[in-house]
């Protein structure tokens, strides 16, 4: 019978999402004036969710209260975020600093303002590993290696030993997401972490990052302003404007069955000015 | 070269630095561009691209190479000429920041107008022509008094785009014109400039982002180490790409229709770029 003979169909629940977001509405404090209105995504692990929105739409804002920090200035004063099971609102500091890194983690645009220039790249990652893992120097050292190979830095040893001026932006934002990934995070947060470079080196860091989602079950949430960065590697796609989420769908659904004014402009910009009208019709498939 | 080339360049060589630091930044760099005619240079970070633009403009020396702009060979042109040249009003340049190409303490009035000015247009006249210029960009107006520190960023990279236009010049370059602004501003700026390729001024986009400007090249010319390794009209360039180089620049730039399938591809091109 095909019910017996397809276990794997029948033993695979909907698995339990890592990062649940449920109509977050975050506001400043001081002026009451609310920023978000409202956003919600649920992320399985293995899943990447994306976010699409100008600077000032709230994209970064939501990231951050899902990293717990958010600028004092600002709350989030409606609606829930569940990470791994945990409500963050009832988090205290200890229970975050142990979540942070080994549940959740995040690499942003601008990595040399992440790392300490005085110091080598290596040990700084190497310090994360000694203090989340509790192993010592020598074994941290090595699994840095492995982690810096792991990101496809060519030459492991000698970028261990290197200072962050030394090293070209796309190698800087590799060593963060060794970094980042170093206590092997259920949940990378990647905000506009592509935007700052070459569109050769985006193109190899959206690589990394889909390549790990698949080895490790690593899942992704991407932020940028650009869909076309989102939709190369997001399963659902976010479009959030001035705080608003106006578009919420399956990759496919945004693309081809936009509703919004707004993601309609983000399409129609690319179809206009983009490769896509270029493109010979088949797709090239050469791959 | 053909008779209707408002830029010819030819053999341009561009050399940073003294003694043992001095080392090529273009080398053999040859390109015409016609008039009414958009042309695309891509480039990475450090490809040259800008100072290409800057060679163009006789802001940069060049130690070997020929740099024609509308029939008049500015190579070995004086400060004088250049600034007769300029006065003219023919080359006409729109950067990233509209900061630098606008003088932050001249209102967008004067900005406009003192350029006509210049080229002996009265008073009255100039002032018209500004009004219209603002209106082509649509922008209202009552931005005319205002500082460039008191608009908004796509009001500036509009306004600078009515200042380069307004002496009618025969060729403008745009080094990252769109790229630092937000997507509304983005497609607006780009709709004025293709619009401007109707009334036969030359375009020459310098930009580091392919997917950001191919919708306005007719050609593209593609940047890299400070050779051109592929010129060639848009769409034969995306689709059937010579250089290694073009190739992986061509697949990685994100499309909405392309996704992973390229990832091995991509790999591949790598290995090979760097071999």
């Amino acid at each position: 019978m095909a019910f017996a003979a397809s276990p794997a169909i029948t033993d695979s629940p909907v698995a339990e999402a890592v990062l649940s977001v449920r109509d977050v509405h975050i506001r400043d404090q001081v002026t009451g004036r609310e920023i978000v209105h409202g956003i919600s995504f649920e992320l399985e692990p293995g899943k990447v969710v994306g976010i699409v929105g100008e600077s000032g739409s709230g994209k970064t804002l939501t990231c951050r209260a899902a990293l717990g920090i958010l600028p004092d200035q600002l709350e989030v004063y409606a609606g829930s975020i569940t990470l791994a099971g945990h409500d963050i609102a009832e988090l205290s500091v200890k229970q975050w600093t142990g979540l942070r890194g080994s549940t959740i983690s995040a690499v942003f645009q601008d990595p040399s303002s992440y790392l300490n220039p005085s110091i080598q790249v290596g040990p700084q990652i190497a310090e994360v590993i000694r203090v989340k893992k509790k192993v010592r120097r020598r074994e941290a050292r090595d699994q840095v290696l492995q982690l810096l190979r792991s990101v496809r830095l060519r030459n492991p040893e000698s970028v261990y030993s290197q200072y962050t001026y030394e090293l070209s932006g796309g190698m800087l934002q590799r060593v963060l997401i060794a970094a980042a990934i170093a206590a092997d995070p259920k949940v990378l947060i990647a905000d506009e972490a592509t935007t700052a470079l070459d569109v050769i080196v985006q193109a190899e860091i959206l690589d990394l990052l889909a390549d790990l989602r698949e080895r490790t079950g690593l899942a992704l949430v991407v932020v940028a302003h650009d869909l076309a960065v989102v939709a190369q590697l997001c399963d659902e796609v976010l479009v959030i404007r001035q705080g608003e989420v106006v578009e919420h769908g399956t990759t496919a659904d945004v693309l081809y069955r936009p509703r919004h004014e707004y993601t309609k402009l983000l399409i129609s910009e690319h179809e206009q000015y983009g490769l896509d009208r270029f493109l010979d019709a088949p797709q090239r498939e050469r791959a | 070269m053909s008779a209707s080339a408002v830029l010819e360049v030819e053999d341009l060589e561009v050399h940073y630095g003294l003694g043992r630091k001095r080392r090529r930044v273009l080398d053999g760099i040859s390109l015409a561009v016609a008039s009414g005619e958009a042309v695309g240079v891509i480039g990475e970070t450090g490809s040259g691209k800008t100072t290409l633009a800057r060679a163009v403009l006789g802001l940069v020396p060049f130690s070997r190479g020929r740099v024609v702009i509308d029939g008049q060979d500015v190579s070995n042109a004086s400060a004088r000429q250049w600034r007769d040249l300029r006065r003219r009003g023919v080359v006409q340049y729109v950067f990233q920041d509209s900061l630098r190409s606008l003088d932050p303490d001249l209102p967008v009035a004067k900005s406009l107008i003192e350029p006509l000015l210049i080229q002996g247009i009265p008073r009255a006249e100039a002032a018209a022509r500004a009004r219209a210029f603002l209106d082509r960009v649509h922008l209202d107006a009552e931005l005319l008094d205002r500082l460039p520190g008191a608009l908004s960023g796509g009001q500036r990279q509009r306004v600078a785009v009515a200042r380069a236009l307004v002496t009618e010049p025969k060729l403008i370059m745009l080094d990252e014109p769109v790229s630092a602004l937000d997507s509304a501003n983005r497609v607006l700026v780009l709709e004025i400039l293709k619009g401007l390729r109707e009334s036969g001024v030359a375009l020459v986009f310098i930009s580091h982002d392919l997917g950001s400007v191919a919708g306005l090249a007719d050609r593209i010319a593609v940047l890299y180490q400070g050779e051109l390794v592929e010129v060639g009209p848009t769409r034969s360039v995306i689709n059937n790409p010579g250089h290694v180089y073009t190739r992986l620049l061509v697949d990685s730039v994100p499309t909405l229709r392309s996704a992973a399938a390229k990832r091995s591809e991509r790999e591949s091109l790598r290995a090979l770029l760097h071999a």
